[in-house]
């Protein structure tokens, strides 16, 4: 039997609706494609090969993983935490881990530079033992780490507290420490939240621009001194639009597909 | 030997308190409460998984109390089954192996002789996500057996089973309970589950264990109106069953022979709700197969409806409406017919 599809006249609220939608969607994807298409694939493709453009392509990529890999490291325990335990103060402690998100990120970068500066104490502490963030790579990743680990942390909370407590429980009583309950049932059933967290903090930290300039407008990075794509794009405009659409084309295409490719990875085998 | 003494346990909203318990080597032992009574609370707190505030628990003398869960050797059955999704129904009931480190070999061997106990031999390749209900609890049970447990808890495991699987898993839990010889912990809102399982059973109200004992000694010494009322909520019987040429099956009670439809032969128990049964003062003529005349022997007057025991003897209870009660000008020693239908009688 074939499926009967009835059509309805759409009332009028749908089409006012569906017009608005539009414009916005327009106005999302408008400048988007007019920056990527605005320049040859021949440009796009020499451009590539200029040393400041690959150079600041490679620290950009790199710098957003290491941030992103830290803060694996760091934020999946706390989210677990989170996920797990109610306590006095839990809301107020999930409110400032998205504080990162609303504050201006120019002022992020100050407030960073307040604490890891060369003459502040965590700089000091890091000085002693060989690392410096100001105009550094560990600079940017700090930046970068700060403005985006919230997604990271948020994310993760959600995916554990979607595993079933009892799941933990009954390893527990099979035989499992706390550490296997863990690494053999909690973690690799909230992978799939974890991994997105992921993928979005990385980039989130490929497009980081504000907090970045304040910390490391340049860095050196294996010999060359660069600077990420976002500052790169905005040194460029300076000589003209001309000079930075290119570059600009490059960002939008590197995160666009950087995260699409992540993302499917991330959703592979569920069901829309 | 499991024994609790004087656990107390903060539940949030209300305490969990003067918990004893002393449960047998081999034991089948039911706790039996409303829903919201603290019993799984009352398990966790057993398995370690939630903190005890005062008493404690011990195991053959040795005391746990303070214990890790891992190194108790108490494995808990949920409800909701709580297979890893994750893992292969073979994985799952490898679990509690691999955390032990059995070898290989060893492993296979135990998880088949497993499977086949518990009759799921055929699914041990599946994703536990594309099992029934049934087949679910039964990886369950065998992922628990598996490590074999000094004690194995069950919470409320058929409940959410449909009544046909739920009556099937209750023979075939009273089969593994007798080929495997745990402890068995259950606990359950279901009288009926707690008269067909259990070989004594512990009352759980308000907070605390209103009484423990055998069936019996509920029906004939209720320690509280909370007990009656669980005990009063059915007729059980124990008898023989066999078949008739009609059919039906006839099942000797020990004095009284009554119909009923069932599969089930040899040694049977019963149960008969009281408002299934009608009383008349004249042999009724009706299609109900079971009638037999008995004496009124008992009135528990509940306001709207009365509860009156029927002696046979057995004791019948049945329930009537005050209505009913007052036009049929019953009281102690009157000789009355009662009727219930073959379908009536519950067989389990």
């Amino acid at each position: 039997m074939t499926k009967m599809r009835i059509w309805r006249k759409p009332d009028t609220m749908s089409i006012v609706f569906i017009v608005l939608g539009a414009v916005i969607l327009l106005f999302i994807l408008v400048p988007l494609l007019k920056t990527i298409f605005s320049s040859s694939p021949g440009t796009l493709w020499n451009t590539l090969f200029e040393e400041d453009v690959y150079s600041s392509i490679l620290l950009t990529i790199s710098a957003a993983l290491i941030a992103t890999l830290i803060g694996l490291f760091l934020g999946v325990p706390l989210a677990y935490l989170l996920a797990r335990h109610q306590f006095r103060g839990k809301r107020f402690l999930e409110a400032i881990i998205d504080v990162p998100i609303v504050i201006p990120h120019s002022a992020a970068g100050v407030a960073l530079l307040f604490v890891f500066g060369s003459s502040f104490l965590g700089g000091k502490v890091f000085h002693s033992v060989g690392i410096e963030f100001f105009r550094t790579f560990a600079g940017v990743v700090i930046a970068m780490m700060f403005v985006s680990v919230p997604f990271l942390i948020d994310s993760a909370k959600e995916g554990f507290k979607a595993v079933d407590v009892r799941l933990e429980k009954v390893a527990r009583t099979l035989g499992a420490s706390p550490w296997k309950s863990f690494f053999q049932i909690s973690l690799p059933l909230a992978w799939r939240s974890i991994f997105s967290g992921s993928v979005l903090m990385w980039a989130r930290g490929l497009s980081e621009f504000g907090a970045i300039v304040i910390l490391a407008y340049n860095a050196s990075f294996f010999g060359w001194n660069t600077k990420v794509l976002p500052v790169l794009v905005a040194d460029r405009f300076d000589f003209g639009l001309d000079y930075t659409r290119p570059v600009a084309a490059l960002a939008v295409l590197i995160s666009l597909v950087a995260f699409v490719a992540l993302r499917s990875i991330a959703y592979r085998g569920e069901k829309a | 030997m499991i024994t609790i003494k004087n656990l107390k346990v903060n539940l949030g909203s209300f305490l969990l308190q003067s918990i004893n318990l002393d449960i047998k080597p081999g034991e089948y032992f039911i706790v039996l409460g409303p829903t919201g009574a603290g019993k799984t609370v009352l398990l966790e707190a057993i398995a370690g998984l939630y903190p005890v505030l005062e008493g404690g628990v011990w195991i053959d003398g040795e005391e746990i109390t303070n214990q890790s869960p891992e190194k108790r050797g108490i494995n808990i059955v949920y409800q909701e089954q709580a297979l890893f999704p994750h893992l292969s129904v073979e994985e799952n009931i490898a679990f509690g192996l691999k955390m032990r480190k059995c070898p290989k070999g060893e492993m296979r061997a135990k998880i088949g002789a497993m499977a086949e106990i518990v009759g799921i031999s055929h699914l041990l390749k599946r994703s536990p996500v594309t099992l029934s209900g049934g087949e679910k609890q039964k990886v369950a049970l065998a992922r628990a057996l598996v490590t074999e447990p000094k004690v194995l808890l069950l919470d409320e495991p058929l409940s959410a089973l449909d009544p046909e699987t739920k009556e099937r898993m209750q023979r075939e839990l009273r089969e593994i309970h007798r080929r495997v010889k745990v402890t068995i912990i259950h606990v359950t809102h279901d009288f009926e589950e707690a008269v067909a399982l259990g070989h004594r059973v512990a009352v759980l109200n308000d907070g605390c264990i209103a009484q423990v004992g055998t069936l019996p000694e509920f029906l004939h010494q209720p320690s509280s109106e909370f007990v009656a009322r669980f005990a009063l909520s059915r007729n059980i019987f124990s008898g023989t069953s066999e078949e008739e040429e009609d059919g039906h099956v006839l099942i000797d009670i020990g004095g009284v022979r009554m119909r009923a439809t069932t599969e089930a032969r040899g040694e049977v128990r019963l149960s008969l709700r009281p408002e299934d049964i009608l009383i008349s003062k004249e042999q009724l003529q009706s299609t109900a197969r079971n009638c037999f005349q008995g004496v009124v022997s008992d009135i528990a007057d509940r306001g709207s409806i009365v509860y009156v025991t029927v002696s046979l003897p057995p004791d019948f209870i049945c329930l009537i409406t005050r209505q009913s009660f007052e036009e049929l000008e019953l009281e102690k020693g009157v000789s009355v017919w009662i009727t219930f239908k073959a379908s009536a009688v519950h067989v389990f």
